[in-house]
């Protein structure tokens, strides 16, 4: 009897559960629309944020003086220098809220007012005072030869997408496995599901299994659209890119089982998830680098795992790194799911 | 050896004792009913029987098994129905029966299962838009999926309309014909009068009064039965001093 099952027309259980996991995942047109659609607005609003030329232009106001004239003329002919014009008694507000980086002072010889700890300003500050220097009859002792090239894949928004990528697999994922799960837990179907022969690992491994579908029109919209629309090099094989959004949606998956595996109602896994989510939005690199907080801090963002897949993401997609120089990244990714998956298997509540 | 032993048992929730001493046996073959008012600790001793809760003391025996022992063996031959389950509502009802039964190592195919509960005709709907008795039927086809050799059923007609019942009854009766045991807990007199073999009246975790539903009546006395024929319902009232408690 033992070796040969007859599940009566049935496909194994793991089959089953995730099927199951993924028909109601497909009948609920609200959970659809975040997987299919948010990628694609977040993509789109990334084009419309970053046209195709990289460098923005130095905006800079005048003040009211008898050489404004002189000075507006003299920077208009100037390449990569925007004046802004700013109603009389605005020029503060207009400098404190950054319509303009750097507000000029007409007197002989004029004053800068720009804000020290902008980048921008810093920037217009240079350009203004070049071209003032230049038009009040300024000798270069030379004039360097330029040599301008283009690197595709150094400009923010190619740095960026990846990070999108790599928080939309967290998000999705997290998301997605730990709602159903407690779902299904106050509605009383885990208690009678554990009342049957099912093994319990085989339905969270359904979980995870049934997220995996969607890990590619949650990965793929953004890479395609930065690849085809802003131009982002995809230097690494598709190969490898796959293995590095699979690693890490598993990883995402075994850490959104384990947020799931007490939780008794929505309020509570929001706030795990929120509590798990918030602060890796801010310390992994998504927006800006990790590398900008503290040393002492490093290792522990480093081992973070979102961190791991947007570094690793990094490094296939810009860098053209294969799965191997990317182990270190995907252990970390592999040890989060597996620890994760272990531990709910162990915790979790089924009634 | 017997389908179900199972000897002082013992649950308690914090002061509270659910279950207090309870002993009884359901033979092979046999339909036993646990009848009590809500809150009587039936639902905490199925639950202990089909191995969801630990007792606090006692022992339990199943087709001659200990759950700590042989749960995975058992979860194959038995049947369960939890009051008030909720089936996912966005499967349908054949999607539903093919996860069931795909725990089984053995059993009826799909079909002979929707034929079973006659929802043939609903095979492809939603269990989120069956009726009541629809619904029940279904949990009653998951539970039937590995072709138990027990089933336990909490509760399985309540807030069910007349017929839905009546389609219930018939439906767990040709599951005894077929050689089936059943254990049901019910605060329904009419249903334990129709099902059942033996009955055990629980009420306050303890035992009250165990027999058959013939041997309960006629020991209740000559009094009431002169004045009409005696039902369970007399009995119990007797037995407990009070009508059905609402929760």
């Amino acid at each position: 009897m033992k070796n040969e099952i007859d599940r009566g027309g049935a496909h194994h259980p793991l089959i089953e559960l995730t099927l199951a996991r993924l028909r109601e995942f497909l009948r609920e047109p609200e959970a659809l629309f975040w997987t299919f659609v948010f990628p694609i607005i977040m993509s789109v609003a990334l084009a419309i944020a970053f046209p195709g030329s990289g460098v923005k232009p130095a905006v800079v106001g005048i003040e009211p003086g008898d050489r404004g004239a002189a000075i507006r003329q003299a920077l208009a002919a100037t390449q990569g220098i925007t004046i802004r014009d700013i109603r009389p008694g605005d020029e503060e507000r207009a400098l404190r809220e950054g319509e303009v980086h750097l507000l000029i002072v007409p007197t002989d010889p004029p004053a800068y007012r720009y804000d020290v700890a902008r980048e921008e300003s810093h920037l217009a500050r240079l350009l203004v005072d070049d071209a003032l220097k230049r038009a009040a009859g300024r000798k270069d002792p030379f004039s360097a030869r330029e040599e301008p090239v283009r690197i595709a894949g150094s400009r923010y928004v190619d740095w960026l997408i990846p990070g999108i990528v790599g928080m939309t697999i967290m998000g999705t994922s997290m998301w997605g496995i730990g709602f159903s799960v407690v779902q299904t837990r106050m509605r009383k179907v885990l208690k009678r599901l554990i009342a049957s022969p099912m093994r319990k690992h085989e339905f969270l491994l359904a979980q995870i299994g049934g997220r995996l579908v969607f890990l590619a029109p949650e990965a793929g919209v953004p890479l395609l659209l930065g690849a085809f629309v802003l131009g982002m090099p995809i230097r690494g094989s598709m190969l490898s890119i796959s293995v590095v959004c699979l690693v890490g949606a598993l990883a995402f998956g075994g850490l959104g089982l384990l947020l799931a595996s007490r939780a008794r109602t929505f309020e509570a896994i929001s706030g795990l998830m929120n509590l798990a989510m918030v602060p890796m939005w801010v310390v992994s690199g998504v927006f800006f680098s990790s590398s900008n907080f503290p040393q002492a801090v490093q290792p522990i963002i480093q081992a973070l795992p979102l961190t791991a897949l947007i570094n690793a993401l990094r490094a296939v997609i810009l860098e053209g790194a294969g799965t191997a120089g990317v182990w270190r990244e995907l252990a970390v990714l592999a040890a989060w799911g597996v620890v994760g998956f272990g531990v709910a298997l162990r915790i979790f509540r089924w009634r | 050896m017997p389908a179900v032993t199972c000897d002082q048992l013992v649950k308690r929730y914090g002061a509270v004792v659910a279950v207090d001493g309870l002993s009884f046996s359901v033979e092979r073959g046999e339909c036993f009913g646990l009848l009590g008012p809500n809150g009587a600790g039936k639902t905490t001793t199925i639950e202990i029987l089909e191995g969801l809760l630990e007792p606090d003391a006692g022992g339990v025996e199943i087709l001659g098994l200990r759950w700590r022992t042989a749960e995975r063996e058992l979860r194959q031959r038995l049947g369960i129905q939890l009051q008030e389950t909720q089936l996912a509502e966005k499967l349908t009802v054949e999607e539903t029966l093919r996860v069931f039964r795909s725990f089984y190592h053995r059993g009826r195919t799909i079909d002979e299962l929707l034929a079973i509960v006659e929802l043939e005709s609903k095979r492809g709907s939603w269990v989120g838009r069956l009726s009541g008795g629809q619904k029940q039927r279904l949990a009653v086809a998951c539970a039937l999926a590995g072709d138990p050799d027990l089933l336990f059923l909490d509760e399985p007609t309540t807030g069910l309309d007349p017929q839905s019942r009546r389609q219930l009854w018939d439906l767990l009766k040709r599951f005894r014909q077929d050689g089936g045991t059943l254990v049901l807990t019910t605060h329904y007199m009419d249903e334990a009068e129709t099902l059942c073999d033996r009955v055990a009246i629980i009420d306050h975790g303890g035992m009250i009064a165990q027999g058959t539903p013939r041997d309960l009546i006629a020991a209740l006395g000559a009094p009431r039965v002169v004045t009409h024929s005696g039902t369970l319902e007399d009995v119990f009232v007797s037995l407990t001093g009070r009508h059905l408690r609402e929760e």
